[in-house]
């Protein structure tokens, strides 16, 4: 269990993390999700203690970080697979890990078994690691001390489409087993098929949080259509709110506050032509992840025409 | 294969639900792996390797070209010393700052999260390979002292007392903690070897100019200079009380106190 009250976390200028409260459950993958910079991996690290809280507290299986005897066995973390002295091999990071924690020498051969690195691979350098084996060996890390809880920022780059598969798959095994995972992403997709809950953070503050269906579930219909104008007119005049969609990535798209048979019912009348119309699931929340993501990201997206 | 992630499943299922507080951390075990984490690297390893490889050298150079008068213990001890001035606190410098440079930090704190645990581990290390390397390299020389009048077919000298060895291991171990020391407060390995060099050889420069120049500054150097009262440490003849005294004040104005402002800087500091 995670706990995290009120944290604040303010560098000279600017907010990092403002007033973030949630709580990552036992037996449930928590999925942190925010565009690069929302302040995902500084809450990360001022909950294992590498960053010191301007105010509030963070908590893991009930203590303070600080406060835990020997964390490795209580908390697995991977806050940066390169984070690693490159003159190390795999094998000789895990056995440092292994000694700080006091397991015995046969864990880590145990590991390196569990997240697929050969014994050629774990003889290797870290720096002649590609990213993907860099993840490996810091999920390796993570799982040694065989902890309740996981907390794993963007564990997933790096990995191929098998790897994102393993990944999934282990994290799943070790929430069902009663363990707490909290992991981070900026891709909505790769958060949504794993996730049990999510904690969407943008600009330092929380703007969403539930279980994925509550937020996935979001009312609404998405219609797309090449007259949006004309269709966004005749929406107006039958006082039905909508927005322009980006969820499509065009802009022929609207999110619509109604279902899916009003919104025909006004197209017929209109004369509108429809390409597609169907009931907005999760266009809601990937509505929303864009939106944070707008102020961020390099490429603009065109506002939607009928707007 | 199969009985073995069987039973590591069960193991972890068992772990799962009955869990008592595992015991602290022992300092013991963080010397340890601190210890182990000197020589795991490539680097590393020569580093420390070229302790010895240095005093084999030195003590090589002083039989192959001092004069057969100077075939004494202390010229071998002087050959020795100064590769060893220069390479015992460049691994103080590294042990502290390749936690930030390599950024192993992360995994080294998250593992350990009071800092003061594991820099005082360090400083364990540091002092117990630089007493090590000092014994080490007398028994070098001694040994080079032993061959070289052989060779030379003069008399053995051993003009070295037990308190010019004292002194002069507490010398180099004093230079190694000036190099922990800027590790701590610089936390960026080329940084603080640079700041190193110029402790050590710009400072001293500066002020014998000053020294030399100015009547009032000469009278207060020895109470100000530390490379100065350090030196009383291996010019040969035993430490006076005043010359204690004046290393016991610079030590604390140049040793003692940056160390605690990094010591702070460090415990409160963000590890990236």
């Amino acid at each position: 269990m995670i706990k995290v009250e009120s944290l604040t976390k303010q560098y000279a200028g600017f907010t990092a993390v403002d007033n973030v409260t949630f709580t990552a459950r036992p037996g449930r993958v928590t999925g942190f999700l925010g565009p690069n910079g929302a302040g995902k991996s500084t809450t990360m690290r001022i909950m294992v203690g590498l960053t010191p809280a301007s105010s509030g507290y963070a908590e893991v299986s009930g203590r303070r970080f600080a406060d835990l005897p020997n964390p490795g066995l209580e908390v697995g973390v991977l806050l940066d697979a390169s984070a690693q002295h490159a003159g190390r091999t795999g094998r000789e990071i895990l056995t440092i890990a292994q000694r700080t924690m006091g397991l015995p020498a046969g864990r880590v051969d145990e590991m390196l078994d569990r997240v697929s690195l050969t014994d050629d691979e774990a003889g290797r350098r870290v720096r002649n690691y590609s990213l993907g084996m860099r993840q490996r060996l810091g999920i390796a890390t993570a799982l040694l001390g065989d902890p309740d809880v996981l907390i794993l920022d963007e564990p997933a780059n790096g990995l191929d489409p098998a790897g994102i598969r393993w990944m999934r798959d282990l994290l799943r095994g070790y929430a069902d087993r009663g363990g707490t995972v909290l992991l981070s992403s900026h891709l909505l997709h790769e958060i949504e098929v794993i996730a049990d809950d999510l904690v969407v953070i943008g600009q330092g503050k929380i703007v969403a949080q539930g279980t994925k269906s509550e937020l996935l579930a979001t009312a609404g219909t998405l219609v797309r259509t090449p007259d949006a104008h004309e269709l966004g007119q005749a929406l107006t005049t039958a006082g039905v709110a909508f927005t322009p969609s980006a969820a499509t990535g065009s802009q022929d798209a609207l999110r619509v506050d109604a279902d899916p048979g009003v919104v025909g019912r006004v197209a017929l009348d209109a004369g509108v032509h429809l390409v597609e119309l169907r009931t907005a699931d999760g266009a809601g929340l990937e509505e929303m992840f864009l939106e944070l993501t707008a102020d961020t990201q390099r490429e603009t997206i065109t506002e939607g025409a009928a707007a | 294969m199969t009985t073995t992630t069987l039973e590591g499943v069960l193991e972890q299922e068992q772990a799962r639900t009955a869990r008592t507080a595992p015991a602290p951390i022992p300092l013991s075990r963080i010397v340890s792996v601190e210890l182990r984490k000197s020589f795991d690297t490539r680097s590393g390893f020569w580093l420390l390797a070229s302790v010895g490889i240095a005093a084999v050298l030195a003590t090589a150079a002083t039989i192959l070209f001092a004069p057969d008068s100077e075939l004494t213990y202390d010229s071998f001890a002087a050959a020795i010393g100064f590769p060893m001035a220069v390479i015992l606190p460049m691994i103080a410098v590294l042990s502290v700052t390749s936690e930030w440079s390599q950024r192993s930090g992360l995994t080294t704190f998250t593992l350990v999260p009071h800092r003061g645990r594991t820099i005082l581990a360090k400083a364990i290390v540091a002092v117990s390979i630089g007493v090590v390397s000092m014994l080490l390299a007398f028994a070098v020389g001694a040994l080079g002292n032993v061959v070289g009048s052989a060779l030379a077919g003069v008399d053995q000298v051993w003009d070295v007392s037990f308190i010019d060895v004292t002194d002069i291991i507490l010398f180099n171990i004093l230079n190694m903690m000036i190099g922990f020391m800027l590790g701590v407060l610089i936390r960026n390995s080329a940084g603080a070897i640079v700041a190193y060099f110029v402790y050590s050889f710009v400072l001293p420069t500066l002020s014998m100019v000053l020294a030399t120049s100015q009547g009032w500054f000469k009278d207060l150097q020895p109470w100000v200079d530390f490379n100065w009262a350090q030196g009383a440490l291996t010019n040969g003849s035993s430490m006076t009380g005043e010359q204690w005294a004046q290393l016991g004040v610079t030590s604390i104005f140049w040793l003692v106190i940056p160390l605690a402002i990094g010591l702070r800087m460090v415990l409160r500091s963000e590890v990236k």
